[in-house]
Order: structure tokens, then sequence, then C-alpha cells
């Protein structure tokens, strides 16, 4: 059995040696030598250790061997792109454009480019690096450690699109910025490897969605990265919403460098996929910068849903809050993992998590790990997570007021997400996630108990 | 036809008997009064008529309207017109007191084939209300109960009422944690809502709530069980002596 595991794990890595010495011969950009330098860099991370397993404290609660064992491959240029109507669902209403990367390469024809304001650069990564690489180059892989996992250091190898946003010093931009990013299905497993940068210098202000859906139901990966750089001052909203369909694989890294009082928030809202495991990585390096990490989390039938929080206050006077909030239902299972590391010199940190979990069957479980590392000894640190079932004097309270049983689940639902909702600004995105959450609240609320049925006498 | 009749009711919690047999008629118009001692099952008797289901109805039968009440959920009961003022209110984050008012109303209009309210036309409706029980607008805005005071949570209860316009109102001890003040708004608000249409089981422990809202009957409830009925001077009389007298002459009449 063990020799067997070695085997296919060998040859895996095989696999993926070969796709990637195939890919580096017709890569873009590949005559830039620190872009190929980043990217073999970023094999032999991965080459040297694999897919984390169990016995990874990283991943103790997530077994990541169906990907493993998936004999992937990189989809090259999409034969068949969907069609503009196909993506309608996935309009968000109110964006000032929209970016469509179609299995992890863009689509200019799908996309909205809208008019952004002088001083906004949006192009795709592939674009800009035959652009103007010069601007790239400071940043890309600059901030994603390598040595952290796996994935991020299989993303690098593979690094070729995704989306590139840059925001000039004082400029105020209004309308969210959206990247979205399909995949399709195909007859193989296919993965992709979305690789993002936001540059926001100082003062700025801006959103930004990354949205990821998928066409058709076949076995995909998505392993996407983003690097957000915050310099002094500036203020950005980070979106991140999963949904894609139940046989997904969607690993995703944010790593988030903060400037001097700079200040970002990151929601993320997973409601599809498979097995999805989401790092938020914010490394608060200049001081008195400030984050919130705000997440949501929505899983049933088998899903696997992983939050893995890494923040780390490397400076004085920083604060950060954490907020996740997780409804499991049927057996789907779901986790927060809290990292918090203040290093030596971040004095009068405050940094406070907190991990709110709705269990709505008694299959579904939760995972829920703080881990508290702390260096400096002027510090706020505070952690706590709450664990509970649906309260039937509250569902009893609703249902004697002549609300039917669904809807008062529905609602109970909705209020118990909207924790989080109300911590995103109001704007066209929330108003976009608002509505997908209800319309996933009512699913989970009429599915799960057969109560949808609703005798109503004229 | 009367509006309420409870035949020889019988509950259970868990393994233990609560209420051993309850015999009620309530006619349209009239306001009864339960008074008991505590743990007597009072509570037991309005949630089971709510329609509560972690309480295990072991016989006897309820007729609401002529329809059988306990055939039904609570939901359904509500769009019938049965409505219960909690001796707990529950607290419910996240769902403004406004929107929760709204919802419970459309329910029971669409039950009863009336066209859904808009907020338009809800909000002043709502206002009227407020202000006859001297409430603060602040409160539309908060969550459900959530940090309302003893006495908010009361008023919040019978302002519900008063939206939803019930056949049958059972009050569980509306009047405890009021003030001498607010004892009074509620009570005039209750009074305000007395009609020829209208029912109500009125639970309280104290002759002071009774002398606001004047009862047709006053039943007294001990250990499960209606162990004395009468007019409004039943509930001074128990003022006046206790239940002693009445619980020794129920534990001769039935020992245990
Ligand atoms: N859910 C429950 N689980 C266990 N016991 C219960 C439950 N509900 C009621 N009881 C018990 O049933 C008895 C009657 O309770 P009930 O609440 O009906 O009394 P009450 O007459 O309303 O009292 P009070 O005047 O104190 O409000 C009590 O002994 C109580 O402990
Ligand atoms: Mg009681």
């Amino acid at each position: 059995m063990g020799n067997l595991n070695v085997a296919t794990a060998t040859q895996g890595l095989q696999n993926y040696a070969e796709s990637f010495g195939g890919f580096e011969k017709a890569a873009a950009s590949r005559e830039l030598s620190w872009l190929r330098k980043l990217r073999q860099d970023g094999f032999a991370r991965f080459s040297d250790t694999s897919f984390p397993t169990l016995r990874d404290e990283d991943w103790r609660f997530t077994n990541v061997s169906a990907i493993a064992q998936t004999p992937f491959r990189l989809v090259r240029n999409g034969d068949s792109l969907p069609s503009r109507k196909d993506l309608d669902p996935f309009r968000i209403a109110g964006l000032g454009c929209q970016l469509v990367f179609v299995d992890g390469r863009f689509a200019p024809a799908l996309s909205t480019l809208g008019q952004m304001p002088a001083g906004v650069t949006v192009n795709s990564l592939a674009r800009q690096l035959e652009r103007d690489p010069g601007t790239l180059e400071p940043h890309l892989g600059r901030y994603l450690d390598l040595q952290r996992d796996a994935f991020g250091a299989l993303n690098t190898a593979f690094l070729e699109d995704g989306g590139y946003v840059h925001i000039a010093k004082g400029l105020v931009v209004e309308a969210p910025i959206g990247l979205l990013f399909v995949s399709t299905a195909h007859d193989f497993p296919a993965v992709n490897h979305p690789r993002n940068l936001i540059v926001a210098e100082e003062n700025c202000q801006a959103t930004i969605v990354e949205d990821y859906v998928s066409l058709g139901g076949a076995e995909a990966l998505c392993n996407t990265v983003t690097e957000l750089v915050a310099r002094d001052r500036a203020s950005i909203s980070h979106y991140m919403i999963e949904r894609e369909h139940a046989k997904a694989f969607n690993v995703s890294t944010l790593r988030i460098q903060q400037g001097r009082n700079s200040d970002v928030a990151s929601h993320s809202v997973l409601l599809g996929g498979a097995l999805v495991r989401n790092n938020v990585h914010p490394v608060l390096a200049g001081e008195g910068a400030e984050c919130l990490i705000n997440g949501l989390f929505i899983g049933n039938g088998r899903q696997h849903l992983d939050n893995y929080m890494l923040v780390e206050h490397a400076s004085p006077h920083c604060s950060s809050r954490q907020f996740y909030n997780g409804i499991l239902d049927g057996q789907a299972h779901g986790v927060f993992h809290g990292r918090i590391i203040v290093h030596k010199d971040a004095q009068k940190t405050d940094a406070k998590q907190t991990n709110r979990n709705l269990l709505l069957s008694d299959t579904a479980q939760i995972d829920t790990k703080p881990q508290l590392e702390i260096y400096a000894d002027d510090v706020k640190c505070t952690h706590g997570a709450t664990i509970g079932q649906m309260e039937e004097s509250a569902l009893f309270y609703l249902r004697s007021r002549g609300i039917d049983e669904a809807s008062a689940r529905r609602l109970l639902l909705v209020a118990f997400a909207s924790e989080c909702l109300d911590r995103m600004k109001e704007g066209p995105v929330r108003t976009h996630v608002e509505t997908l959450v209800h319309e996933h609240a009512l699913r989970l609320a009429g599915e799960s108990h057969g109560a949808a049925r609703q005798e109503q006498i004229a | 036809m009367s509006l309420l009749e409870i035949k020889n009711l019988k509950v259970r919690v868990e393994d233990r008997e609560i209420l051993k047999g309850i015999n009620l008629t309530l006619n349209a118009g009239e306001v009864h009064s339960i008074m008991g001692p505590n743990g007597s099952g009072k509570s037991t008797l309005a949630q089971v008529l709510a329609r509560r289901e972690s309480y295990q109805v072991t016989g006897g039968e309820i007729l609401f309207n002529g329809k059988d009440l306990l055939a039904m959920k609570p939901e359904e009961a509500a769009c019938e017109g049965l409505f219960l003022a909690f001796q707990y209110p529950v607290e419910i984050p996240g769902i403004s007191n406004a929107y929760f008012l709204r919802s419970a109303l459309n329910a029971v209009r669409k039950y009863r084939g009336q066209d859904e309210m808009d907020a338009m036309d809800f909000l002043p409706m709502l206002r009227e209300k407020l202000k006859l029980l001297e409430m603060d607008d602040k409160l539309l805005n908060r969550s459900v109960n959530e940090a309302f005071s003893g006495g908010e949570k009361k008023r919040n209860e019978i302002l519900q009422m008063a939206v939803l316009e019930p056949k049958l109102a059972i009050l569980d001890e509306t009047d405890s944690g009021l003030d001498i003040d607010a004892l009074r708004i509620v009570a005039q608000g209750v009074n305000a809502m007395r009609s020829p249409e209208r029912a109500m089981l009125v639970v309280t422990h104290y002759q002071r709530l009774l002398n606001y809202i004047v009862p047709d009957r006053v039943h007294v409830l001990v250990e499960g069980r209606i162990v004395r009925s009468g007019g409004p001077e039943l509930a001074l009389e128990l003022e006046d002596q206790g239940y002693s007298t009445i619980e020794s002459v129920a534990r001769g009449a039935s020992p245990a």
C-alpha cells in the first residue's frame, strides 16, 4: 500500500516535470531571465516537497491526496471559448471593468474593459509582461514565500497569466475592478494557475474582486496566487468569491504586503467547490497598518472548505481583525486555522480573531484552530471560536409569528452570515455577495430539512 | 362555537407529566386569566397552544376556531390567528425588528390570501402602533430583542400582537418586568385590542395587571390541573390568601 502511494507520488511528480518542461519552452516572456529563474525556483521547490500530507501541521485537517493523485493537465490555448452569454450569470452589476480569464488565460473578447480613470492600469499579466516587464519585476514573486507551500511554488512554476492591477498614488477609484476566472470542462482533468499582482501606490483607494466560477462539471484544479501590495496609507478592499461546481478543486493564496498606515480588507466568500483551500497571508510591514480579514464559508454535501490565515505583525502599532463565519450542512467539513505571528519589534500590536460556526447537521464537521506566536511583549492578542446549532428557540419564535419553517431557517442563516456581510463596504460587490448568500441560504434552508413545502390556503 | 376548546389536555416533558388533564373554553370577546404557583404548568400550556414541538401531548384535544390545533405547525396556528406573547422573548441577532415584523405580517397576510404589504404602507402603520405603546422608533432598526431591556422586550411582544391582530392572544406574564408606568401603557395597548371577535388568555401572578385588564374568568392552575375557576374576585382572593388553601384543597381532592 505504502509502496503504491510512493509510486503514484513519483509518477505524479514525473507528470509535473514533463508538463513543466513543455510549458517552459513555450511560456510567454520566457526570454526574461528573472522570470525564467522565478519559474525554475518555483518548480525546484515544488519538486523538493511535492504536495503536503496530513502530517504537515498546516495541512492537518485537509487531505489533498485527491489532487496529488489526479493527472491534471495544463490547458493550452483554450480551443473553444465560452460565449459572452455563457458568462451572463457571472457578471456583477456596477463594476468599473471585468477582465475574464478562461482556464487561466486572458480572454479579451469576453472581458469588459470599461472606462477606468487615468492612473489605473488593469491588464492581463501576460500582456503586461510583454509590454512593460519592468513594472512587474520588482514585485512579482517577491512576497510569496516559496518555502511556505507546494501550491504557491507550483503556481510560480507555471506563472504566465492572470490579472495585473496598478493604482497610481493618491487616486481614489470608485468602481470596483473585477477579475473573473472561469474553468471550463475538458475531456481530461484540467489545471490552471492564475497569477495576479495588485500594486496600490501610496494613499490610493480601490476595490478588487476575484471571482472563481466554472462552466460544465468536469474535474478541474484552479491553483491561484495573488500578491497584493498596499503602499503607505493605501486603502484596499479585496474580495475573493469561490463558487465553482461540486467537482472543482480550488487552492488560493492571497499574500498581502502592507505599508505604513495602510488599510486592507480581505473578504472571502466560499460557496462552491469540492475541496477549497483559502490561504490569506497579510504581513503588516509598515507601522500603523491595519487589516481586516473577513470571511464566510458555506458548505453542504461533501464539500471541504479550509481557511488558513496567517497574519504577521512585523511592525509596531498595527492592528488585525479576523472574523470568519462558517455554515456547514450535510457532510461538509470546514476548517479554520488562524495563525497570528507577532514579531519581536511589533510592540503595541492589537490582534483579534473570531471564528463562529453553525452546524446544520450531525454529520457536518468543523475543525477550528487558533495558533498564536508572540515574540513581542507589549501586545494585545485575543481569539475565540464557537460552534453551535441553529437555535430551536429562535426558530420557534419566528415560526410562532407565522413565518414558515424554511423561511425561518433562511432568515436565521442570513442573520448569521450577515455578521460577515455587514463588514463589507456598501456598494455593488456587497450587493452581489448578498444576493449570492441569500440564494445559498434559501437552498440550504429548504433542502436539508425537507420543510420547503408550504401548505398554504389562499 | 367557541374560539378555543381545550379538552382533557395532557402534556409530558421528558418523563414528567406537566399538564394532567386541562379543560378550558374561551369564547370570542372573552378575557380569561390563568394564575397559579411557579412551575404549575402555565407556560407549558401557553407553549403547547403555540405548538412548540418539544412538548409531548399525550392526551386530549384542542379546537381552535373549530379546527384541530394539535395538527397545526406553529406557523399555521399563527396564521390561523393565534398569538403568544412569550414570558421570555427570544433574542435574534442579525434580523432587524422592522424586517421581522413585516416578514411575519406578510406571512400571515399571504396565508389569508391578502396582498403582501410593502415598506411604504407598512412603516406608517407600524409607527401608529409604536405610538400607542409609547415605544422608541430606534427599537425598529435594532435586532429582534437583542439587548432590549426586560420592559422593552415585553412591549415588543405587544407591538407584535398589535401588528398581527390575532383572534386569540395568549399573554404569558407580560406584566412581569414592567415598571408601573409601562404596565399601564401595555395594559392600555392590550385593552385597545379587546373586541367582540378577539379572545385573550392572560397568564399572570399579579392582581395588579387584572385591575387594568379585567378578566371575565379567572382559573387557578396547580400542579397541572385547573383546581378552581371563578370571576375577577377570585384574583383578589388569591392576592389576599395566596395559593396555600387552594393547594391543600386540590391535594385533598385528588391525592397524588
Ligand atoms: N423544556 C422543559 N424541560 C424540562 N422541564 C420543563 C420544560 N418545560 C417546563 N418544564 C417543567 O415543567 C414545569 C412547569 O413549567 P412551566 O414553565 O409551565 O411553569 P409556569 O407555571 O409557567 O411557572 P412560572 O410561574 O415560574 O413561569 C416546571 O417544573 C418546569 O421545570
Ligand atoms: Mg411561566
